[in-house]
């Protein structure tokens, strides 16, 4: 790309404003505390995070595409519990991983095709299929249940996690993370699928009349959400080792709000995988900062959320607004 | 006479209510142009959409070079060789303008799509029609004019066998038009069938060589142009004699009865839509507001409507210094405006014809004063009489209005918060010409009445015609105010061209 030509759209000011917010919060951490700017927290951030991003990532496609999914949260929890569940009862880590991954895309194609099909909101058929993948995580185990096995121990946390010194390494989610958020941004801005999903969000009629093929778009949208849902699920076990029915409930909201504080719109259409990850992060950074602190209640972590989430909404309806006579 | 390429049979098509097309024949020959003319509601556009699989059919068949087609989408229509303009611009907004051009059939390598192609490409179609801008913009940021000529370059972008273009020159201005029509006969030259919508009998004259006329979803007849004189295919389009039609047409026009002032501005700016502009509106006067597009007329419109806020100057309404802030505080004070886009900017698509109409007016009387439902059907029932808004009945949802239609009920929506200034952006786009000649005639009735009317419209006979006086607008300023026997076409030709010329 031409740099001298670059002059960012309206549409790209979200995403530059919320790059800002990132890097204000950032040296303001590295200010106020020290160990702040260790590359110590910078690796904790991508890794502890890694998990929701990645589904992140999966809950901006539905958005781009006019949707919602509100499954995430309960999906991830799914994957886990099977996961551990598997493995608990003698299979290899690999198939339990395979299988999961495939729950989470057929799981995903299934709402697609409901959605679609009997024309229903995707609001109430995610609802639906986030009660029932909730459910079905306790009916695989009622309870947490920890991963014990050396595929686990040893191999994704030592051997395919990169050391930067003799107590410090990558960990291997925060290339899961990264390698997720490219493909991602890839599928988005060069594929025909991704050119599609944004049509279908910007407008339907119009896109149908453009011969888009609205139904395979449509289900295989929430096909990649719930498989994303799923590796995000696969991520968080390899962070957690284990599973637990009754973890990341609300989830699917932290990765709404990511998606909008990175510049998507929750209309459909307009927005930016890069985006969402830089919104992952910032929700990552609030919760350090938090942390770091010390003495503020965790919750002031959700109220900072909540505060940015208003002003980014704000700076959207502006930017959105402007009109060219 | 040239080989059939496209031929229907039969075609059928039921509505609720409605049997929008019954049976119609129709055949479109190579190197041809065919024009498809009805009244609104006539079934030209569910003609289009039944053959390309935007709806279904119930009946009938269609071939394509002697191949029987039956594409259930717009694009199995495309692939066995029909590509569409459809009615009203449907793309993408949030799309760039390339991107438009080229959706669905982008080219990669590797899977990857290839931009610096596809920018191209896009490029080059508009060039085909004329147009250069940059297509990296987005296509919600350009204006309708350019949306539309997109539009149709998209359409020209594929190795078609038929074209079909369904009201593609609405929103275009003269030098597009002719621009359009070169780029038709080229096509119609190498070999394509191509089928032309429009309700400017003008541009179908200039243009078709064969007219099939539809009434009431009714095949009326196929015509070579040569047979049809302008006032028959009239006659066919309302189902009435010759006679009848010219009766019609001979209505003295009325003499202006000047009135008193009733808004007018001083110095009225806004940056980069408007230089500094007086203009004075008065009572039982239509004032024409003439010049190209993107001239500056709309943003005039916004501007004194309170959609746009001025930067400079000001605005008095019967003397007292007014500033609109919003559109409510301009209904407040007995402002309307109907707007130029209607699809994105006017019709509420999901509400009935009925709920459609009173909206305005709701708005006006308060959000808590519900009017009465005995009122609001004697409203609905006044206005569709009044314009001949052709509908299944009042609970019909807007949406499956014809285009001309819904551009009556938006009309008549502002009619009945009766206001005492009527703004309208390009009012007869997409009527027909009987409908026209009644919204002209309610003008002048409204006039009479003492209504101060602002008419924009491309148009020049059209503005020449409706207006007392005519203010002529070029590069976002007022560049002439006609006046009296000045008020005809050739001068406000010759006003938006003086300094062009010079
Ligand atoms: N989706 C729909 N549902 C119900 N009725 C419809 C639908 N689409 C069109 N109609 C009805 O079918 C009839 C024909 O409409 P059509 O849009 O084909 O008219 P048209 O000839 O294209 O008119 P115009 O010149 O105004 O565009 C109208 O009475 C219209 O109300
Ligand atoms: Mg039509």
């Amino acid at each position: 790309m031409n740099l001298a030509k670059f002059r960012p759209s309206a549409r790209l000011w979200p995403v530059l404003a919320s790059l800002g917010v990132l890097i204000l919060l950032y040296a303001g951490g590295c200010l106020l505390f020290e160990n702040f700017g260790s590359l110590r927290v910078l690796i904790n951030l991508f890794g502890d995070n890694a998990f929701l991003g990645v589904a992140a990532v999966g809950a901006t496609f539905v958005i781009l595409s006019g949707g919602i999914d509100l499954s995430v949260g309960a999906v991830v929890a799914f994957t886990g519990v099977l996961i551990a569940s598997l493995i608990g009862h003698g299979q290899p880590p690999l198939l339990a991983i395979g299988l999961a991954l495939g729950f989470g895309a057929g799981f995903g194609a299934l709402m697609g095709a409901l959605i679609h099909l009997y024309a229903l909101p995707p609001f109430l058929v995610t609802l639906g299929g986030m009660f029932l993948a909730r459910g079905l995580a306790f009916v695989v185990h009622p309870e947490s249940l920890s991963i014990d096995h050396p595929f686990y121990g040893e191999f994704i946390s030592q051997t395919l996690s990169v050391p930067v010194s003799r107590r410090l390494a990558i960990p291997f989610t925060a290339f899961a993370l990264i390698a997720v958020v490219l493909a991602g941004a890839a599928l988005a801005r060069w594929s025909r699928f991704g050119r599609n999903v944004l049509a279908l969000g910007s407008s339907e009629s119009s896109a149908r009349l453009m011969g888009v093929p609205i139904g395979s778009t449509k289900i295989l949208v929430y096909t990649l959400g719930g498989f994303l849902s799923a590796l995000g699920g696969v991520v968080a076990t390899f962070y957690m080792q284990s599973g637990n029915p009754a973890s990341f409930v609300g989830l699917e909201l932290d990765a709404i709000a990511a998606a909008v504080i990175g510049g998507t719109l929750l209309r459909g259409g307009v927005g930016y995988i890069p985006g969402t990850l830089v919104g992952v992060l910032i929700l990552g950074l609030i919760q350090t900062l938090v942390i770091f602190q010390g003495t503020l209640n965790s919750w002031w972590t959700r109220i900072a959320v909540g505060g940015l989430l208003f002003v980014f909404i704000v700076l959207q309806q502006l930017t959105a607004r402007r009109r060219v006579g | 006479m040239s080989a059939p390429i496209l031929v229907c049979r039969g075609l059928t098509k039921r509505f609720p209510g409605v049997v929008a097309l019954d049976g119609v024949d129709f055949c479109a020959r190579g190197g041809e142009v065919h024009a498809l003319m009805g009244e609104n509601g006539a079934g030209k556009s569910t003609l289009i959409k039944a053959l390309t699989g935007v709806h279904p059919r119930d009946a009938g068949q269609a071939e394509v070079d002697g191949r029987p087609v039956h594409p259930r989408s717009p694009r199995e229509a495309e692939a066995a060789g029909i590509s569409t303009v459809y009615q009203e611009v449907n793309l993408i907004p949030d799309l760039s303008v390339a991107e438009n051009i080229c959706l669905g059939r982008q080219r990669t390598r590797l899977g990857f799509i290839r931009w610096g192609d596809a920018r191209t490409r896009a490029r080059a179609a508009l060039a085909r029609l004329g147009l250069e801008l940059d297509v990296e913009r987005t296509l919600s940021e350009c204006s309708i004019a350019v949306q539309q000529l997109v539009a149709i370059a998209r359409a020209t972008d594929i190795d078609a066998r038929v074209l079909i273009l369904d009201e593609p020159t609405s929103s275009l201005d003269a030098g597009e038009v002719a621009q359009l029509f070169a780029v038709v006969r080229r096509l119609r030259d190498q070999g394509l069938a191509i089928v032309f919508v429009s309700h400017f009998l003008d541009q179908v004259y200039a243009l078709a060589d064969r007219i099939t006329v539809l009434r009431n979803g009714r095949l009326v007849g196929e015509f070579p142009v040569a047979e049809l004189p302008r006032l028959q295919l009239v006659a066919h389009m309302m189902g009435r004699s010759v006679d009848e039609v010219e009766a019609l047409r001979h209505r003295e026009r009325p003499a202006a009865a000047p009135g008193e002032p009733l808004l007018s501005t001083r110095g009225l700016t806004r940056r980069h839509a408007v230089l500094p502009l007086d203009l004075e509106l008065r009572r039982g006067e239509v004032l024409g507001l003439g010049g190209l597009l993107g001239s500056g007329r709309t943003e005039v419109a916004r501007l004194l409507f309170g959609l746009d806020r001025a930067d400079a100057g000001e605005t008095r309404l019967e003397g007292r210094p007014v500033s609109f802030h919003s559109p409510a505080d301009a209904m407040r004070a007995g402002l309307a405006l109907t707007p130029e886009d209607r699809k994105t900017q006017a019709i509420l698509p999901n509400l009935t014809v009925r709920e459609n109409l009173v909206v305005a007016l709701q708005a006006r009387r308060g959000l808590w004063k519900q009017i009465p439902r005995a009122e609001q059907d004697r409203l609905v029932a006044d206005f569709t009489r009044a314009l001949g808004i052709k509908t299944s009945g009042p609970e019909q949802l807007i949406r499956n209005l014809s285009g001309g239609n819904q551009q009556k009920v938006i009309l008549a929506r502002w009619l009945a918060t009766e206001p005492r200034l009527l703004i309208l952006d390009e009012p007869t786009r997409g009527i027909d010409v009987g409908a026209q000649a009644d919204i002209e005639r309610l003008l002048a009735k409204l006039r009479d009445e003492g209504l101060a009317i602002v008419f924009i419209c491309a148009d020049t006979a059209e503005l020449s015609r409706n207006s007392q006086r005519i203010a002529v607008l070029r590069d976002h300023a007022k560049v002439a105010e006609l006046t009296g026997s000045d008020v005809n076409e050739q001068a406000v030709m010759r006003a938006i061209a003086r300094e062009t010329a010079a």
